[in-house]
């Protein structure tokens, strides 16, 4: 788990590097300061588990195993990403490790994890989908509608809320007359469940029940995970010099920086010793050094391809 | 061969898809109701039960999302909207989700749904209960739309929309249902993207889909009195189009009527006459011409109705008039 958080940050904080660089020009919604829920979720997910996840996708590809080298190709719009270069940083896909594709309309995913779910439970799989999404998508009107029908035909989808407590510029207060989202479900009779989202091991903990609940036929549930991105909505900055944000409140979670927590947690608990994590580190650093440069030396896709994507679209 | 009504012929091929292939799955509001979706679901739900049938809460945003997500997890859904008037809840999910989610991942990530929306219309509903969007939903790069207009045709596209690994959308004509027609009993396939020349004939090119093509052959019926000689082309399929044979009969008649069922401006009609006057500019012996419904919402009151919707008769007088040579207003003569 530490891994994957490591990876998640170091490649977060290059694409930030990349974006100031003027390499990369698509927009990057960065997941830097979330770690702790991607990763704690998706370590109680099985490789044919599904994760649907929305414009700030990184984390969540990641952590369910995505290909590091396509995903990276892919936010530099080469020909080698995982997307062919068709996509963007808003638009991956691992589909051989349970990630069929992000999509950046707000709430858009949150349907397709319940129709997944609605397809294993009608093949009688012990499958799972997991929808993630953020705060401010809690003002949208899908979401409802989800919730209440996952929970009628009781489906294996499991609601995911990353509250980082802005939505894109607003602060929650501004937008959700009720800011408690995890007692949203109980209108719908789900449980719904507020978790630490920068302890990954409670995150853990909480996807662990609700996956297991899930997988045996017992329906739907909503973990609202309370965390904080260190970056603005998009980009590299800190949304603090445009006065979105104080530095003071930026300060105080990074101070409670999820991998961090981690780390001292596995030093105390004599999980893993400062050696090991060491070791860690040194290995991320390479994965991503080869992703970069990958992605750096890799070509564009051609024009050409326009037209043949039309043709395959179109002619009779 | 037996005679079945459209209605059953689309029951039979709903039948067909969900007993040959246990990935398909029918979805939607009124997929149990008497009268919601006429008959066309008659019986599907005894034979095929409450995990193949599915009767949804009005929830189309999330119930065709869900359909999409279906698909992307190797389900075949079809997801039925018993007004396409409802349909804009769902166009998140079939637009910005199902239609361009291949293109998006490069290729990858095939949705294999279809989305079917009934036009149900007249009967003084009014503008919000009697749109047929098939012009709007042709436009989006990444949907098939369809529209059979005979019983024959609407079980062979059916069928054909299901296998499709594309989004189709399947654009249904409660109007259509009565319709009387030969409907082989086996399962078949009517591919998409081709039209059907359903008369041949040498003195005007009739392309029409849906209602407006069964009121095109009727109107080649009444013109066939009076020696003019129209040849009907039954479009199908809006998006892939069959140009081919659209424009081999252009070129043997030198005239062109698109006739369609949705408003006039920025519509299907508005795009058969561009490709006719692109490609067979030099066969016209006169201008493309079409009728459609007026840019209006539509009225509620019968005589309204009346004068809304284009009846056989006014297909003819057009036809008339275009042999004829004379040069009508095109916006007056299309309402």
């Amino acid at each position: 788990m530490l891994r994957r958080m490591l990876l998640i940050r170091r490649v977060e904080e290059s694409i930030a590097e990349g974006i100031e660089r003027g390499e990369i020009v698509c927009p990057c919604h960065l997941y830097i300061g979330q770690e702790a829920v991607a990763v704690g979720v998706c370590s109680r997910l099985r490789q044919d588990d599904f994760v649907f996840s929305t414009h700030r996708s990184h984390g969540h590809y990641l952590a369910k195993g995505g290909d590091v080298d396509a995903m990276v190709a892919e936010v530099f719009c080469r020909e080698t990403g995982c997307s062919g270069g068709w996509g963007g940083s808003m638009h991956i896909i691992d589909a051989a490790v349970g990630l069929p594709g992000s999509s950046a309309i707000v709430a858009g995913t949150i349907p397709l994890a319940v129709g997944a779910a609605l397809a294993f439970a009608t093949r009688g799989e012990d499958r799972v989908a997991v929808a993630f999404f953020g705060d401010g998508t809690t003002n949208e009107g899908v979401f409802y509608e989800c919730l209440n029908f996952a929970a009628l035909r009781r489906l294996p989808v499991l609601f995911v809320c990353e509250n980082n407590l802005y939505s894109t510029h607003m602060p929650i207060e501004k937008c959700l007359a009720d800011t408690d989202i995890a007692r949203k479900a109980s209108v719908f009779g789900l449980p719904g469940e507020k978790v630490d989202g920068n302890d990954v091991l409670a995150v853990a903990d909480a996807a662990q029940s609700a996956v297991e609940r899930a997988r045996t036929g017992g329906g739907p549930a909503l973990i609202e995970c309370l965390t904080y991105r260190w970056r603005g909505h998009v980009g590299p900055h800190f949304d603090v010099e445009k006065g979105l944000r104080s530095r003071d409140e930026l300060d105080g979670w990074m101070r409670r920086c999820p991998v961090k927590l981690f780390e001292q947690r596995l030093l105390r608990d004599g999980q893993a010793t400062v050696g090991d994590i060491a070791k860690v580190r040194v290995d991320v650093e390479t994965a991503v050094a080869r992703a970069f440069a990958g992605a750096r030396s890799a070509g564009f896709p051609s024009a050409g391809q326009l037209l043949a994507r039309v043709l395959e679209g179109g002619q009779p | 061969m037996r005679q079945l009504t459209y209605v059953e012929a689309l029951n039979e091929g709903l039948a067909q898809a969900l007993e040959t292939d246990d990935r398909v799955l029918l979805i939607g509001q009124g997929v149990t109701s008497p009268w919601y979706v006429g008959a066309s679901t008659k019986g599907l739900y005894d034979r095929f039960g409450p995990e193949r049938v599915i009767d949804t809460p009005v929830s189309e945003n999330a119930v065709t999302g869900a359909a999409v997500g279906a698909a992307l997890a190797g389900m075949r859904p079809i997801v039925v909207h018993p007004r396409m008037d409802f349909m804009y809840y769902a166009f998140d999910a079939m637009v910005n989700h199902a239609a361009n989610w291949r293109c998006m991942f490069g290729g990858q990530g095939r949705v294999p749904v279809v989305f079917w929306g009934i036009v149900n219309r007249g009967g003084e509903q009014a503008a919000q209960h009697s749109q047929a969007l098939h012009g709007m939903f042709a436009h989006i790069p990444g949907l098939k739309v369809m529209l059979p207009s005979t019983p024959h045709d609407v079980k062979g596209l059916l069928l054909s929309a299901v296998d499709d690994d594309d989004p189709v959308v399947f654009v249904d004509e409660r109007w259509l249902y009565g319709e009387v027609g030969e409907v082989p009993e086996e399962p078949y396939r009517v591919p998409l993207g081709m039209a059907a020349v359903c008369r041949e004939g040498k003195d005007v090119t009739v392309a029409a889909s849906s209602w407006m093509a069964r009121q095109s052959r009727h109107a080649a019926d009444l013109l066939a009195h009076d020696g003019i000689d129209a040849e009907v082309i039954d479009v199908r399929c809006l998006k892939p189009l069959d140009e081919a044979c659209l424009l081999a009969s252009v070129r043997k008649t030198g005239r062109f009527l698109a006739v369609d069922g949705g408003w006039r401006s920025y519509g299907a009609s508005a795009e058969l006459c561009a490709l006719v006057a692109e490609e067979a500019f030099g066969a016209l012996k006169c201008a493309p011409a079409r009728i459609a419904l007026p840019d209006l919402p539509a009225p509620a009151a019968r005589t309204l109705e009346s004068a809304y919707y284009p009846d056989v008769e006014h297909i003819a007088a057009r036809v008339r008039s275009m042999v004829a040579g004379e040069r009508t207003a095109s916006r007056e003569e299309s309402v």
